[in-house]
């Protein structure tokens, strides 16, 4: 029994049972599992939302029809996103309004554009705290608002996804698209991050 | 269910700490749970509120303990229970042999069915456009959410309930979670966000100028009010 490798966790094994069981009666096959694996993982991230975003601040027209209808918006990019098959919602920070996401009841994310939510978007913490206290919660990611900004929080609670369009820094005129969406955060689409200009990127 | 899942505005559950958050995964067998979740629930005809409800079911303190895909892990098992396809005993023993020797995991490849499910995930689709002639209320009406606590699954947060809001958006007419995870059809009805104030969700405790938004399907509100002046 020398040679048996470490025991497997006992989530891993039901996992693992599970699997099995199905793979066995002909209900799923193996390569389909190993295929989502591969898509989540490798092929889709941020950087789609982060496209999104740029297109938004190089292209005023695209930034209005991008807030009216997001779907219909993210359909005109080339290359265009895939996987989205429920609504969108676009969310516009401004110097007054603030937008920021969250899913108390479960974890719901807007996967087709940002990719795999963090584990911190899923845990306890951030569901329970940003309905109640957004402000707290957005100095825990180093954000502080003036007291006159207006904190809007988006509970998805329904299969509608929202992204933030956060405020475009200073300093980022003379950018190009592809310079601007990578200076785009995943945390600052979802609302609890802003996005540092490039100089100030440069400082830090 | 006025469950442990409904987490919205509870205290106690102590800082965020992204830094040390970041991965989206904790363990390899983990990266294996989507991908079982989706071909179990295409196999297994669970629609995605039968699989939220059972995610709630989880006791509370198992709930509290799991990560995120040893949630999803429960959820598919106990609607592969429910639905027939598999047996508590037959997933008991099952591991027990995999104990004895980990190789005895069997291999089926179907590459077209895995071409398949890449293409229907990566699959674009416009949401149909909003159809208000059904729709009872109109951006900027007042609505009050009912006072209940149903038993099943709901998307309506207590945190909510019986609280005063604004119709913010319409969006169309979408399928009725609630009657959904019950399996006895979609029942579909008119789906708004409706804006609450900070102020008016959390009194005294709110920690500033703000409000959170909800989408709310038309069942979940009382009647509107009548002016009170």
């Amino acid at each position: 029994m020398s040679h048996n490798p470490e025991p497997q966790p006992y989530a891993a094994l039901r996992a693992q049972a599970i699997e099995s069981l199905l793979v066995e009666k002909g209900l799923i096959s193996t390569d389909a599992v190993d295929a989502l694996v591969d898509l989540y993982e490798r092929d889709i991230g941020p950087l789609r939302g982060a496209r999104v975003v740029a297109r938004a601040w190089a292209d005023p027209d695209f930034k209005t029809r991008l807030l009216a209808d997001a779907n219909a918006a993210c359909a005109e990019l080339n290359p265009s996103i895939e996987g989205l098959r429920t609504r969108l919602v676009v969310l516009e920070n401004t110097p007054t309004v603030h937008n920021m996401v969250v899913c108390t009841l479960c974890s719901c994310y807007p996967w087709a554009v940002l990719g795999l939510p963090p584990s911190w978007y899923k845990s306890a913490p951030y569901r329970s705290r940003a309905v109640l206290e957004p402000r707290a919660v957005l100095a825990e990611f180093g954000v502080e608002l003036a007291p006159g900004v207006e904190v809007r929080v988006w509970d998805s609670s329904s299969e509608t996804r929202y992204m933030v369009l956060p405020q475009r820094p200073a300093g980022t005129e003379g950018l190009g698209e592809d310079e601007l969406a990578a200076l785009v955060t995943r945390d600052s689409m979802i609302g609890v991050a802003q996005v540092a200009s490039p100089t100030a990127a440069q400082a830090a | 269910m006025n469950g442990v899942h409904d987490m919205g505005g509870m205290h106690g559950f102590g800082p965020i700490q992204p830094r040390d958050n970041e991965e989206s995964f904790h363990a390899d067998w983990e990266r294996r749970v989507p991908g079982l979740t989706t071909a179990a629930a295409r196999a297994a005809h669970v629609n995605l509120d039968q699989f939220r409800y059972a995610i709630e079911r989880m006791p509370p303190a198992q709930y509290l303990s799991a990560s995120y895909y040893e949630r999803h892990l429960f959820s598919t098992e106990l609607n592969l229970i429910e639905k027939g396809v598999l047996t508590h005993d037959e997933i008991e023993q099952r591991m027990e042999s995999l104990r004895r020797d980990p190789s005895a995991q069997p291999r089926r490849d179907e590459p077209a069915v895995a071409t398949q499910v890449i293409e229907s995930r990566l699959a674009s689709e416009l949401p149909p456009p909003v159809d208000s002639t059904r729709a009872r209320f109109k951006p900027g009406d007042a609505v009050i959410v009912r006072n209940v606590h149903p038993s099943g699954h709901t998307r309506m947060p207590r945190y909510v309930r019986g609280k005063r809001g604004t119709i913010d958006r319409m969006y169309g007419v979408e399928p009725l979670p609630d009657a959904n995870a019950r399996g006895q059809g979609p029942a579909p009805e008119p789906l708004y966000s409706v804006r609450f104030d900070a102020d008016v969700l959390w009194g005294g405790s709110a920690d500033g100028r703000g409000s959170v938004n909800v989408d709310l399907w038309e069942s979940y509100r009382e009647q509107p009010r009548e002016d009170p002046a």
